[in-house]
Parts: C-alpha cells; sequence; structure tokens
C-alpha cells in the first residue's frame, strides 16, 4: 500500500517537474515562461520530497522529517525570484506575445 | 517586560522547529539549544523586525491556509493543461488590482499567494503600494481575475493581519 | 513497484534538466537565462532527492538543502544586478 502511495508520489513529482521545464522551453514569451518553473516545478519537487520523507520513515531508522524543510523553503523562495525575474524582465521591457495583434495595453 | 525579553513571540517557536527539523532529531539536548536559539535570535536582530506579527484570527488563518493548499494542486492541474495545450490559444494580461492591505507582511503574503495560485504571478508593486501589477497565463477576462483574489486571497489576510 | 518507477522519474527530471539547458543556452534576453538557472537549481535538487531514495541514504539531503539556499540567493542576486546595476547598494 505504502509503495503504491510512494511511486505515485515520486511519479506526479517527475512528471510536474517535467512539465515545468517544458514551459520553460516551449511558451512563446517571457512572462507565460515564467508560469511554468514557478508552479509546476515547485509542486513537483514538492511531491518527490514529501516521497522521500515516507520512504525514510518507512525504513524504520526513526522518524525524517527534515525533507519537509527543504519543502517549505521552496514554497517561500519561488515566488519571491519569481516575482523579482517578473519585476526585472518589466525593467527591461521584454517584449510581449499579445502587443502584435493589440498593442493598445491598459495604462 | 515580556516584550522586552520577547519581542517577537511568534519567531521563537518558529526558530526552534527548523532548528529540531535541520538535525532531525527530538533530543532533549536540541530541544534545549533549539529553545536558546530562538530566544537569542530575535534578541540580535531586533532591528530588523520593526513591527510587532500579531494574528487576530487565528482560524481565519488556518481556513486560509487550507484554501490555499488546495488553491495550488488546482492550479498546477490548470498551469500543466495550459502548457501542455497549443501555446497560440492563450491570452496571457497583465491585470491591476487594487490594494487594500497596508502592512509589509500581510502585501507580501499576498503577492506570494497570488504567485502560487492559478495561473497568476504578482509583477510590480506600485511606488505608493496601492497597486499590484499582476501577470495572469490565460485571462479571457480580466475583471474576473481581479475579483477573484480580492475576495478569495485579500479578504481573510485583511481580517488576519489588519482588523482593528 | 518502486524499482520500476525511479528509472521513469530519472528519465523525465533528466529530460526536465536538458530542456532547461536548452533556454539557458538559446536565451534570448537575460531574465530568460537567470529563470532557466532558476529552474535547472531546482531539478538539481529534484535529481538528487531522487537519487537519495534510490541508494537508500540520506546523506543527499544537506547538498540538497545547500543547493536550494544557494540557487535563491544567487538569483535575487542576479536579478538586483539587473534591476540595479549593481549587487550591493
Amino acid at each position: 500500500m505504502l509503495e503504491y502511495a510512494l511511486s505515485f508520489l515520486i511519479l506526479a513529482g517527475a512528471i510536474f517537474t517535467f512539465i515545468g521545464s517544458l514551459g520553460l522551453a516551449r511558451l512563446r514569451d517571457f512572462y507565460t515562461r515564467l508560469h511554468g518553473p514557478t508552479k509546476a516545478t515547485t509542486l513537483g519537487v514538492g511531491c518527490l520530497l514529501i516521497a522521500s520523507s515516507l520512504y525514510f520513515n518507512s525504513q524504520g531508522e526513526g522518524i525524517s522529517l527534515h525533507e519537509v524543510l527543504i519543502t517549505l523553503f521552496l514554497f517561500i523562495t519561488a515566488p519571491v525570484s519569481a516575482h523579482l525575474l517578473a519585476k526585472s524582465a518589466l525593467h527591461q521591457h521584454l517584449p510581449q506575445v499579445g502587443d502584435k495583434k493589440k498593442p493598445a495595453r491598459d495604462n | 517586560m515580556s516584550t522586552r525579553l520577547l519581542p517577537h513571540p511568534l519567531l521563537t517557536p518558529a526558530l526552534t522547529a527548523v532548528w529540531l527539523l535541520l538535525n532531525n532529531s527530538l533530543a532533549p539536548g536540541h530541544l534545549l539549544l533549539g529553545a536558546l536559539l530562538g530566544w537569542l535570535i530575535p534578541l540580535f536582530t531586533l532591528q530588523f523586525w520593526p513591527e510587532t506579527v500579531r494574528i487576530r484570527q487565528p482560524w481565519v488563518l488556518l481556513r486560509f491556509l487550507g484554501v490555499v493548499l488546495f488553491d495550488i494542486v488546482i492550479a498546477n492541474l490548470a498551469v500543466a493543461r495550459l502548457i501542455l495545450g497549443r501555446p497560440s490559444r492563450l491570452r496571457p494580461a497583465f491585470i491591476e488590482v487594487p490594494l487594500a492591505l497596508e502592512s509589509d507582511l500581510a502585501i507580501s503574503l499576498l503577492a506570494n499567494t497570488i504567485c502560487l495560485t492559478p495561473g497568476t504571478v504578482s509583477a510590480l508593486l506600485s511606488e505608493d503600494r496601492r497597486v499590484l501589477l499582476v501577470h495572469a497565463l490565460d485571462a479571457p477576462d480580466p475583471a474576473a481575475v481581479r475579483d477573484q483574489i480580492k475576495s478569495r486571497y485579500e479578504a481573510p489576510l485583511k481580517a488576519v493581519f489588519e482588523s482593528c | 513497484m518502486l524499482s520500476l518507477v525511479i528509472p521513469i522519474a530519472f528519465t523525465l527530471v533528466g529530460a526536465a534538466v536538458a530542456l532547461s539547458f536548452w533556454r539557458l543556452l538559446r536565451g534570448p534576453s537575460a531574465p530568460d537565462r537567470i529563470l532557466a538557472l532558476d529552474t535547472l537549481y531546482v531539478n538539481t535538487i529534484a535529481l538528487l532527492v531522487l537519487l537519495g531514495i534510490h541508494l537508500g541514504s540520506a546523506l543527499y539531503f544537506e547538498a540538497a538543502l545547500l543547493i536550494a539556499l544557494m540557487g535563491f540567493v544567487g538569483t535575487v542576486a542576479l536579478c538586483k544586478y539587473l534591476l540595479r546595476g549593481d549587487i550591493i547598494e
């Protein structure tokens, strides 16, 4: 039973990590590319870390919770770096995809 | 007395918990050392923490955390579907969200929440802290996204950190 | 079951590293490259955690924690450089 839960978590984590990078490689302007790594990759690595914590708990060498620390840290820092990246992209006036079709952006 | 010896009552248990997680043990020695660090670090870094955090309605905060965790999972499924779909069908948009929050902590928590939940990344806070510029991955209706952010995330944060 | 899933997971995360690396080389702008570097850090954490499960060793936890810390500080420093043209103000 535990093994199935572990396998599911590992697989889900790997798939989310892959989708995050796929979004980074595939989408067409910087602002949309930003969404993949900040959300999908963070949740993917979170799933993998929880799987690791479960795995080491099931090995019978005492409780292992320090993976939770990395998960928390990632969930706090990923939005901060995303915000800073978006800010520096706006600072550099990177083009947006929709600009060609409808050039009038409000403001 | 208690405010001078224990300036940030919430920071101390948090630091102790981080120390215990780092060492991955609950041994009495680590508990003692963690508690000592949790007491000393806020004292020595007092000038970096100008405002004291006060939580008014803990239940609202807990419910908010539950809503955010649920939304993170939903958001990831939605973003994964959008990434796997055709990129030319996305309708990205910049949305301006007027802020009712005033404290630093509440604004940064709101910005972090926006980054982690459905298809939006906070991009820029205006100089006068009144408007947050948000980028949405796929927003056919920007006004709906703005209303959702205001009612779903901003209202609980205001109730927890700023109701007086 | 686990012995079947772990190689698949390694393949997927390896492909993620390759895609991020492609974006790092291709650009086209500086924030794109920083974003690719940030994604590479997080993917490396995923690889290390998988390796830890695969080998059954908790040794790699410290490396993953250090990579998380250094990656975040690096991203913030590079963004600050783009925003101000200077890291230490």
